[in-house]
């Protein structure tokens, strides 16, 4: 009698269909919300920060962080549960399965990237990887080499150690790049000196996705006998990576980009020939000395497991998030004009498409856009009035500049949530242009860039 | 009956009771803002070159705020009768513009002309960062009732 009522109860929970606005089981249920107007009655309605939506959002946030895949879980709950000795422990059954663990995941990261797993480091995510290197090498080497280049698209934590050193005396070249986001090989030749002592650039951008020539800048480098250092949170699990073929000497990578955990990631540190780097973290001289610290077993244990799914499903992947940004590009276009797609369309990792909608402004648009999880590269989105430092080094026009929006495809994501996707954006975008005086000046002939706007 | 509520419960099936989510300062939008965003009030266009239509235009792309906002006056009494407005900008610009077409109707242009942009502002509750979005309507409403003086004083000369 007991166990009918609660069989009952479980046969019934697993055929209905679960809503929720908060449980916590729906994580990775992306329901799409139905933009309906009116919530009033919707009991799973979600009021947060002023914003009521009826549902989840449909995640499309790839490039901010990746949702966790449950077989990561599922290695890193038996490994926090089990493997709770101390790594470095030398003395006792405990620290050695807990180094096992730690090992099998070095090699796990080691074989996505074709290094050594002598070669890598662990530490708190790309963030310090980046840090780490660049303020890691010229400290090293501060005698001899003053000069460091980078590109005026890599991400803020590099921009911003750089402009560290720069307050420490050391001297640093922005490249400019081209309109297709891509760096030209030969202003990077130009600004090579005697005194370089590194070379950093980013090989997937996160906000406009377009993978830069590495082996050619890796081949530069090597000529010139410059450490080559490169960003490549990104890009592991995502493009075929090689350390070998790109001649990198560092590498930054970070978990949480390849559906791993968040708070790990490792650095590539080439063996030979050896590059040297003074330590950020000092202490107890772990790994190898870059970087002491215990380290977090679960979180590195779901960092190797992440780098193994991703090496087995890349090819798999890409197929699968090609076809669907092709299905979120011609989708867009075929109903609306005025789209254009910032940076190379050819040299691109496809699970970054960042669009313009012309004549529309981009956080109208993120407003309107409540049941898509995307991000944009407008002003009004970050905390100054600037649009996206990015989008300006691409040459993009002021105001197309602030119109971007960032879609993110993934392992997880749906056909049906991309259709959905396309669906509320078309619809905002023309509800947006409806209201748009641009819009209505292009459509009455006038041309925008001639008239002289009153500036407050 | 005890064993299906313990069942449910064990399964996570009973109504969530709503916590408490602290809400971050920043990014927070007023409902006020929202509303006018959902449901923008008088979208639209007049004929520019209606004698009793003002226009005015101010902003400017590169700062990524245009307004343009439209009065249609009658010429007897002085009295705004209807306004439309278009708005290229954030969420605070079209909820201001908005506002601001709402404010101004059934009012004697000299009457709107003292509209404060901090009252927009206080109305939508915008963060300090999204003041010149009022300030823009405010120069918007100035720059329309500035048009339509001109107009007629031209009509008037002609």
């Amino acid at each position: 009698m007991t166990s009918k009522a609660v069989f009952s109860t479980i046969r019934r929970s697993l055929t209905k269909p679960r809503g929720g606005a908060v449980s916590r089981g729906h994580h990775l249920s992306t329901s799409a919300a139905t933009a309906s107007e009116s919530y009033a009655s919707d009991e799973h309605a979600i009021l947060m920060k002023g914003v009521r939506i009826s549902g989840r959002p449909l995640y499309l946030d790839m490039q901010s962080t990746t949702p966790l895949d449950p077989r990561v879980f599922d290695a890193m709950n038996a490994s926090s549960i089990y493997d709770y000795g101390n790594p470095h422990s030398r003395t006792h059954l405990y620290g050695w399965e807990a180094e096992n663990a730690v090992e099998v995941a070095r090699i796990q990261v080691a074989k996505l990237i074709g290094a050594s797993s002598k070669e890598i480091v662990f530490l708190s995510g790309a963030t310090e990887a980046n840090n780490t290197v660049v303020k890691g090498v010229m400290h090293f080497y501060k005698d001899k080499k003053r000069h460091v280049i980078t590109t005026q698209t890599e991400h803020k934590c590099v921009l911003d150690s750089c402009r560290h050193l720069q307050q420490e005396g050391f001297e640093v070249t922005y490249l400019p790049v081209k309109t297709d986001g891509l760096v030209d090989l030969e202003m990077l030749r130009e600004s090579i000196r005697p005194d370089t002592g590194l070379v950093s650039v980013m090989a997937v951008n996160n906000e406009i996705g377009v993978v830069q020539p590495m082996e050619e800048i890796g081949r530069i480098c090597k000529e010139h006998k410059i450490p080559f250092h490169t960003d490549a949170a990104q890009a592991i699990g995502k493009i075929p990576v090689d350390v070998e073929k790109w001649n990198v000497s560092f590498m930054s990578m970070s978990g949480h980009k390849i559906y791993g955990p968040k708070g790990v990631g490792a650095m590539y540190v080439r063996r030979r020939p050896r590059v040297r780097l003074e330590p950020l973290m000092n202490g107890g001289g772990q790994e190898r000395g870059l970087r002491s610290g215990t380290l977090a077993t679960q979180q590195v244990v779901g960092f190797g497991v992440a780098c193994e799914l991703a090496m087995k499903e890349m090819e798999y992947d890409e197929k699968w998030i090609k076809r669907l940004q092709e299905r979120l590009l011609n989708g867009v276009r075929e109903k609306l004009d005025g789209v254009v797609v910032n940076g190379s369309l050819e040299s691109r990792y496809a699970g970054n498409l960042n669009l313009s909608f012309a004549y529309v402004e981009g956080e109208s648009l993120l407003m309107g856009l409540k049941e898509v999880a995307v991000s944009s590269g407008s002003a009004c989105t970050s905390a100054s009035l600037e649009p996206s430092y990015v989008l300006r080094a691409l040459g993009v026009d002021e105001d197309m500049a602030h119109t971007s929006i960032r879609f993110g495809i993934g392992r997880f994501t749906t056909e049906e949530e991309i259709d959905k996707a396309v669906e509320l954006t078309v619809k905002q975008v023309e509800k947006l242009r409806e209201m748009s005086p641009l819009y209505e000046m292009v459509k009455d002939g006038i041309d925008i860039k001639n008239i002289q706007w009153s500036q407050h | 009956m005890m064993i299906r509520q313990a069942a449910k419960k064990a399964l996570g099936l009973t109504p969530c009771q709503s916590t408490p989510l602290s809400v971050g300062i920043f990014r927070s939008y007023h409902e006020n803002v929202i509303d006018h965003c959902d449901n923008p009030r008088n979208v639209g266009s007049f004929d520019k070159n209606d004698p009793t239509v003002g226009t005015g235009l101010v902003g400017a792309p590169a700062c990524g705020d245009v307004m343009k906002l439209q009065i249609k006056v009658d010429e007897k009494t002085g009295q705004i009768v209807d306004a439309r407005f278009k708005t290229f900008g954030c969420g605070s610009a079209i909820a201001s513009s908005s506002v601001a077409t709402e404010w101004v109707k059934g009012k004697a242009m000299e009457e709107v002309l003292t509209i404060k942009n901090t009252e927009i502002a206080k109305h939508l509750s915008l963060p300090p960062v999204k003041l010149h979005c009022s300030m823009l309507a405010e120069d918007a409403i100035k720059a329309a009732v500035k048009d339509y003086k001109e107009k007629r004083v031209k009509t008037n000369s002609a």
